[in-house]
């Protein structure tokens, strides 16, 4: 292949091609265009006449230029140019495609794999083995690498980056053997081991590297201090351009929506910090931050961090008691809380309204009844009530004989001193706390101890609701659920009275992880040490949350020293874990986390990923030569003096529409001809399409079977039976339309409707046969009359009566009094006579209206009656034996009736007036 | 069986023939009608159909000119005199070579066509007004002068005439461009010859003298495709005559505009130069414009020469 900058040959023999232009040239230049003849008699006037300039027999310089053009055109076409030609190599060697697969990768996966399947199309072309490796999934030592580059092909769609760095790659790499290329797409960042890497596979055979060009940016984990959210980001290499960080979570309705965007612009070095200050209750709703329109798992999750608890704290102590601040029963958790919590003064009941997460009762002995309903009623709800015990408590009877639902135990009175001057023994000091407790890993420090307490009636579940105890196996903190709250008596004071313990770092880890109070700053190994965290939610290598599903529990020491460095691995992916009531996120990037650009050995080359594909040119090179020789030809014309107005615009013409040439479609008015023609042959019975294709195949073979006798018996003979489309069809052709109504039978639409009531003016006629005669009883309507009702309610339809007995419907062409279907004794429905109408004397019918009714309904299922099959034998079975035969026979005289009815109106009706007529004429 | 199919083909010929006669017939006869027919007498008592005036008798009248039923209103005789009509010979050359043939354009009748058309309708407005009209022969040898061989149609007067000269009209003449011969001039008629002119100009010339030698007069009519005056043609091109005898090749038809427009000047002017001579008038006509307009003129002309 020969490459020529952005073009490359396939076939560079046929260029020599081009060397023959400049004897065309020559060629070209020497032969006029050839001369029209032109028949005309005023040559006899031109005989002698001399050309003006002699030039002219030589093609002009144009058309020489635009003949070579489409000829060099040619040529080039037919060697095979191809744009961007993909510059590789073709060697014998197996490929290796090594992907790292990590969170790095995902902001430009889509290219990484589009390139990577252009690589492996080339490899498949060439023949060469090739094998695909992700580093962050790295196959078994063992497994054979390489296969047909087709097949890892088909296995590059399924790739997925995940979203931990690489791990053990470089003990993987040294595994290799063989000689083999690599292709190695790299992310740009630095990762344990990838130098080594680098070695083992260099070891193997030249190594390609290939890198995208966008810079990588990553989220800080956002920090919450003073109000204000601090987010920090990085980007590699150091970008320019801003970028926007959007905060998403829940909003009321549980619909995850952006709650805020702030824009990060980045220093030289490449980072940028921002400040957010948001309203507690959208602040508390953030579930992770990210960066816009960037997929990265590089995004940061929000964990208790960011939120802080709304703390209700209600002391027992009467106002005004003149108390010094350091006794004060509130001081310690007040400094305890405050740096991390919302905290509520006042009285409870005002205190519940603003919906707290914690109630903090400080000695508070007995509550008032509404108090204690509403308190109550609150902690069923998931409220957390946290007590503490003081000389009140110890005073009052509360929980002293039966169990107060506020109290986690029972109480025994009076509480017990240890210590102090009046009494036996040293200050208590803590038990280790026991594993299982949401105290278990606490370090006690040793100068921590308990003089004074409330005791605990020993009960049998006592055990089980003590989660600290003193040394001696008291209960120093009981708990106890209550409805989907929980209720925590500390067995102390929440001031220094009774023990050191609120003077202590303990006494704040504790609330910690009662979750009384939230930690903004990040804890460590030691503080997470013999927690068990669950994971809830994971993010994957694009930064999407999903649900953890079945990952296990991870330990709290190894959860602490990851959440530093962001040290994500398979078995601990980034998301949110859950221990108790505590949450913290553990995100790709850690506080500590410096993205260091990833330092290759000087010479090595980088190509970019945004290779432009590979295009032929061939199509468009010779379409050119092709747009260039008709060019020619009409310039030729044009010169030849062919050229000239009608016939220009012929050629034009058929230039433009050669191109433009399409299919053209004009059917809808050809359809409605041909329903037409198909329609008016003569006298046509038609129904309507029910859109239940067994009805419609019944009818129309019932019209047929009725078109068969009144053939034979009458002097009409309607043609074949055509089917309506009420939406479509027209359907004025038509006398009678017989109507089968089904239950689901879909309503017309008002369009239709309206060329209904057009037909019904103009004098046509519908018989609706329900065909459920069999079904009904008793006044009750059946599925299909309710249709029927539905179907005919925006009709103009004429009071109706069930058809006399004198109705002319009863003798248009055979005398019937009854008119059966596929059921005997139906009744049908006509349009009612006048109430006027009176019998004429000496003659046994009334004297009707004129016209013929509009609408026959019924439900006698004629249709079923009069179907017959291609050979004219009854489809469907009409009673039993003969007498169902004549019943049939009965069906179809009504059918004859009726379409006598319909072409000929009243005319029998009028035949009674005959004797008095020939009476008169005989006068 | 050989002679068979050639029965047919002759009467299909005829009747293609006779079916072309009246469609030009009643072409011819529509153009004539739009020329509204003027008084058309000599203004002098004589021999003629039209009443003139009456006179008293002299005593030289016969008897059996007296107009009894004037004279019987008063004692005096008088004598009816009619108009005196005499009868011109108008003798018609129509071109009918192969230049002639010629159309340049699709939706234009040939210039044999008009030409056709113009005679007849002429004809059949001089026969209406009494005239005899014939017909002249093309120039060929032997046709120079007998007189007989030089009319494709004796002058005759009368409808049927009309029907003579139509029939005269074929076949066409196969030479390239046409001349008429110079003997078939009848003395002191009036002759009208319709013709493109292109032709070698000495055998019009001559005609003209002779017209002139023997009183003759009348108009010619050169009847030009518009292409013929205009040559719209660009390129280079070979022109060649109707039968191909003649031809001339340009590289650049568009430059030998100027050219053939100024030798067409030249010939007209050469035209009206000998026309003039012998008293005849010349008229140019295109055929893309009404052919009733040039035989208005055609009318008035011969009128006023009468």
């Amino acid at each position: 292949m020969l490459v020529l900058g952005p073009i490359g040959f396939l076939a560079p023999a046929v260029l020599w091609g081009l060397l023959a232009l400049p004897v065309l040239w020559w060629l070209l230049r020497a032969v006029p265009p050839a001369p029209v003849r032109r028949r005309f008699p005023g040559v006899a006037l031109m005989l002698g006449l001399a050309d003006r300039d002699a030039e002219t027999a030589r093609t002009p310089w144009w058309l020489l230029a635009l003949r070579l053009g489409a000829l060099g055109l040619a040529i080039l076409g037919f060697a095979g140019p191809v744009l961007n030609p993909e510059a590789r190599l073709p060697g014998r060697d197996p490929v290796l495609y090594v992907l790292e697969g990590s969170w790095t990768d995902a902001r430009d996966w889509g290219a990484r794999t589009a390139r990577l399947e252009a690589l492996l199309e080339g490899s498949a072309r060439a023949g060469q083995p090739a094998g695909v490796v992700v580093l962050t999934d790295p196959p078994a030592p063992g497994t054979p690498l390489f296969g047909a580059a087709a097949e890892a092909q088909g296995r590059v769609a399924g790739l997925r980056p995940n979203p931990w760095l690489p791990e053990g790659a470089d003990r993987w790499a040294a595994t290799l053997k063989g000689r083999f290329e690599t292709v190695w797409f790299v992310s740009g960042i630095d990762w344990p081991g990838r130098a080594e890497t680098l070695q083992a596979l260099e070891a193997r055979g030249p190594v390609r590297l290939i890198g995208g060009s966008a810079p990588l940016i990553a989220l800080a984990p956002p920090v919450f201090a003073e109000g204000r959210i601090a987010l920090g980001a990085q980007s590699q290499p150091p970008s320019g351009a801003p970028a926007e960080v959007v905060a998403r979570g829940p909003d009321p309705n549980g619909t995850e929506r952006d709650l805020a965007r702030i824009e990060l612009a980045f220093d030289a070095a490449g980072a940028a910090a921002a400040e957010l200050a948001l309203p507690p209750e959208i602040r508390n709703r953030i579930a992770r931050f990210a960066i816009s329109g960037v997929q990265s798992a590089a995004a940061a999750l929000g964990d208790d961090s960011l939120r802080r608890r709304k703390i209700a704290l209600v002391s027992g102590a009467a106002a005004g008691d003149e108390t010094l601040d350091l006794l004060a029963p509130l001081h310690y958790l007040r400094q305890a809380l405050a740096p991390t919590a919302d905290l509520l003064d006042g009285a409870l009941l005002e205190s519940l309204a603003a919906r707290p997460d914690v109630v903090i009762l400080a000695d508070v002995a007995r509550l008032g009844e509404a108090e204690a309903a509403a308190l109550g009623a609150w902690v069923e709800g998931g409220g957390l009530l946290l007590r503490f015990a003081g000389p009140r408590l110890a005073r009052s009877d509360v929980g002293r004989t039966e169990a107060d639902p506020l109290l986690p135990v029972r109480l025994r009175e009076g509480g017990r001193s240890v210590g102090g001057a009046m009494s036996w023994g040293e200050p208590r000091a803590l038990a280790p706390f026991a594993e299982g407790t949401p105290f278990a890993g606490l370090a006690i420090p040793a100068e921590v101890t308990v003089s004074a307490q409330v005791l605990a009636q020993p009960d049998p579940d006592l055990p089980a609701r003590t989660i600290a105890a003193l040394a001696d196996g008291t209960p120093l903190v009981t708990r106890a659920a209550l409805g989907e709250g929980q209720v925590v008596l500390f067995h102390v004071t929440a001031n220094a009275e009774w023990s050191t313990l609120p003077l202590s770092g303990l006494f704040v880890r504790m609330l910690e992880r009662l979750a009384v109070s939230l930690r903004s700053a990040r804890p460590d190994a030691a503080e997470l040490e013999g927690t068990l965290w669950t994971p809830v939610q994971v993010l994957d290598a694009f930064g999407r949350p999903g649900d953890a599903g079945r990952l296990a529990a991870v330990e709290g020491a190894r959860l602490g020293a990851a959440l530093g460095a962001g040290a994500t691995a398979r078995d601990l992916p980034p998301g949110v874990y859950t221990s108790e009531d505590r949450r913290i996120a553990l995100n790709v990037i850690g506080e500590e986390t410096v993205l260091q650009p990833a330092r290759w050995p000087a010479g090595t080359r980088i190509e970019g990923l945004a290779v432009p594909p590979e295009r032929g040119l061939k199509g468009l090179a010779l379409a050119l030569a092709l747009g260039l020789v008709a060019l020619d030809a009409l310039a030729s014309l044009a010169l030849a003096g062919r050229l000239r107005g009608a016939a220009a615009a012929q050629a034009g013409a058929v230039i433009l529409g050669a191109m433009l040439l399409g299919p053209t479609t004009a059917r809808a008015q050809d359809a409605a001809d041909a329903f037409a023609i198909r329609a008016t042959p003569g006298f046509v019975l038609a129904h309507v399409l029910s859109g239940d294709a067994r009805v419609d195949a019944i009818t129309a073979q019932g019209l047929e079977g009725l078109g068969r006798v009144l053939g034979r018996r009458t002097s009409v003979e309607p043609g074949p039976p055509v089917g309506v489309d009420l939406e479509r069809d027209e359907i004025d052709f038509f006398t009678l339309l017989y109507w089968p109504v089904t239950a689901d039978a879909p309503l017309p639409s008002a369009e239709a409707y309206a060329r209904l009531g057009r037909y019904l003016r103009a004098g046509g006629m519908i018989v609706f046969d329900t065909r459920d005669d069999d079904l009904a009883a008793g006044g009750v309507a059946t599925p299909e009359q309710a249709r029927l009702r539905l179907l005919a309610a925006p009709l103009d339809i004429p009071p109706l009566e069930p058809v006399p007995a004198d109705h002319v419907l009863t003798r248009t062409f055979y005398l019937l009094t009854e008119f059966p279907g596929r059921h005997p004794r139906t009744t049908v429905w006509v349009e009612a006579a006048p109430p006027e109408a009176d019998r004429a004397e000496g003659v046994p019918f009334r004297t009707l209206n004129d016209g013929v009714t509009p609408v026959v309904i019924g439900g006698g299922d004629w249709a079923g009656a009069w179907a017959v099959d291609d050979l004219g034998l009854p489809v469907l079975p009409v009673g039993r034996g003969v007498a169902g035969e004549r019943q049939r026979e009965f069906a179809y005289r009504f059918g004859v009736n009726l379409v006598m009815h319909v072409l000929t109106g009243n005319y029998k009706s009028d035949q009674v007036h005959v004797p008095a007529l020939l009476e008169r004429l005989g006068q | 069986m050989t002679a068979a199919p050639a029965a047919p083909s002759r009467t299909a010929e005829a009747e293609a023939l006779g079916a072309a006669l009246p469609a030009l017939l009643v072409a011819s006869d529509q153009l004539a009608a739009t020329v509204a027919l003027g008084a058309h007498g000599r203004r002098r008592a004589g021999l003629g159909d039209a009443f003139w005036q009456y006179r008293p008798a002299q005593p030289a009248d016969p008897v059996r000119m007296i107009d009894w039923r004037r004279s019987a209103r008063g004692d005096q005789t008088f004598v009816r005199e009619r108009e005196a009509e005499t009868a011109q010979t108008v003798m018609l050359w129509i071109d009918r070579s192969r230049a002639m043939a010629y159309s340049g354009a699709p939706n234009r009748p040939p210039k044999a066509e008009r030409a056709a058309l113009l005679g007849l309708a002429l004809a059949a407005l001089m026969l209406r007004a009494g005239e005899r009209v014939g017909l002249m022969a093309d120039r060929a040898p032997g046709a120079d002068t007998d007189p007989a061989a030089a009319r494709r149609a004796a002058p005759r007067s009368g409808r049927t005439q009309l029907l003579r000269l139509a029939e005269a009209g074929d076949p066409p003449d196969p030479a390239e461009y046409g001349a008429p011969a110079p003997a078939g001039l009848a003395a002191h008629g009036q002759a009208v010859l319709i013709s493109d002119f292109l032709g070698p100009f000495a055998p019009i010339a001559a005609l003209m003298d002779q017209a002139a030698a023997q009183g003759v007069r009348g108009a010619l009519v050169q009847i030009l495709d518009p292409a013929e005056e205009d040559l719209p043609f660009a390129g280079r091109t070979i022109f060649e005559s109707m039968g191909g005898a003649m031809r001339h090749e340009t590289r650049s038809a568009a430059d030998l505009r100027a050219l053939y427009g100024g030798r067409l000047r030249d010939r007209r002017a050469e035209l009206e130069l000998a026309a003039g001579r012998a008293g005849f008038v010349v008229a140019t006509h295109r055929t893309d414009a009404p052919a009733a307009q040039v035989l208005l003129w055609l009318w008035r002309m011969l009128d006023g020469a009468r």
